[in-house]
């Protein structure tokens, strides 16, 4: 399956949700679909989209925070998983989209491609829900009872190797910050 | 000679009455009582992270969420953050509070922090970050209320050295 397909398959769900993707083809991929001022697209700072969304996830505990990221980012960051298991934050959805490359950075394989599992590393991390997704039905689906199960997930979707990450797009870096904290911040006040 | 139970205690009331709701921590030994204090607090959401990188995403996070956050972290986390502090929290214009545990500096024994202790202000200058010394008790709040103050006014992040003669009995 494609990441794109699995990202028009839940953009209505994440129409209403505050949302953090890493940088490259994740973001380009959900702006292509339609940005709203409720997604933040990280540029650069690898591995440290799930960190945001704990951040956000612990300052907004009415809502529920989805992260888009990817394997090599959170090859850099495994300590999220212990860190997102034992802070008792139960409100973000961590979508993980494994397709077993470094694509952003010119396609070279991750380790996901040789050895590792992800969603085994989550649960022997203590998240309490983990789920794996190898077809957009089954991804769909996961996606939706993760929303609906109000448990810190950790979702990891089989995608293919492929999808554009070097198309810059008209939204500014600090564009999409101020943007998105203030959408946070209306969110904050009701 | 122990942690001063006192200071770590005068710092965790400083915390609370600048209006911090998040902070994020590693312990070293000189940071486990006011750590302690700060998990036993009910109005402070205390999140343990395994990496000091992991901070400043939660405190990009909370602020972005508007809510006010710090980092409890020894300086050799501060050495492992620094790609985030550049790479997130420059980049993004993300305020931080980075309380660093100054080790390796006068009075220490430990031989084993030195390295760290004589890098940390040239890296702290080297990265542009403001920072000042907490080194006793009276002045604690004021200096952290005015760094307060510059972070957030200038969205950048800046560092509190805590020192060996605050952290320390004598
Ligand atoms: C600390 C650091 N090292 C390397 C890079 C370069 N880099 C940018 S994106 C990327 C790949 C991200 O891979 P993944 O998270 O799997 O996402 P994908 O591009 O495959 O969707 C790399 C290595 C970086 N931005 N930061
Ligand atoms: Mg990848």
């Amino acid at each position: 399956m494609n990441r794109i397909e699995c990202l028009r398959a839940v953009y209505p769900q994440l129409e209403k949700r505050v949302v953090v993707t890493i940088m490259g083809a994740v973001a380009i991929e959900l702006q292509s679909i339609g940005h709203r001022p409720n997604f933040f697209y990280l540029q650069h700072a690898m591995g440290l989209a799930s960190s945001i969304g704990l951040g956000l996830a612990v300052s907004l505990q009415e809502q529920r925070i989805v992260v888009l990221d990817g394997d090599g980012s959170l090859l850099m960051n495994l300590g999220t998983l212990s860190t997102l298991a034992h802070s008792g934050a139960s409100n973000i959805v961590h979508v993980v989209f494994d397709n077993q490359s470094y694509l952003s950075a010119g396609d070279s394989p991750t380790a996901t491609a040789q050895s590792t599992d992800l969603e085994g590393v989550a649960r022997a991390s203590g998240i309490p829900h983990t789920a794996s997704a190898r077809s957009v039905e089954e991804f769909q689906t996961a996606f939706a009872s993760a929303l609906d199960s109000g448990k810190l997930t950790v979702l990891v979707a089989h995608v293919d190797t492929s999808g554009v990450y070097d198309r810059p797009t008209d939204l500014g870096l600090l564009e999409n910050r101020f943007q998105f904290s203030r959408h946070c911040q209306s969110l904050a006040r009701r | 000679m122990p942690v001063s139970e006192t200071n770590s205690h005068l710092l965790h009331q400083t915390l609370k009455a600048c209006g911090i709701q998040v902070v994020s921590a590693l312990p070293e030994s000189w940071l486990v009582p006011v750590i302690r204090m700060i998990g036993d607090d009910p109005r402070i959401r205390l999140i343990r992270v395994a990496k000091e990188e992991e901070c400043v995403g939660i405190s990009a996070g909370a602020h972005f969420a508007g809510v006010k956050s710090a980092m409890l972290i020894p300086n050799h986390g501060f050495l492992a953050a620094v790609n985030p502090i550049v790479s997130l929290a420059h980049l993004y214009k993300v305020p931080l509070m980075m309380f660093i545990a100054y080790r390796g500096t006068f009075g220490d024994t430990y031989s084993w922090h030195t390295p760290g202790g004589t890098v940390t202000e040239p890296l702290l200058q080297t990265l542009r970050i403001p920072y000042t010394m907490l080194d006793s008790p009276e002045s604690l709040e004021r200096r952290v209320r005015d760094a307060q103050a510059l972070a957030d006014a200038s969205l950048l992040p800046v560092a509190l050295l805590l020192t060996h003669e605050l952290m320390m009995e004598a």
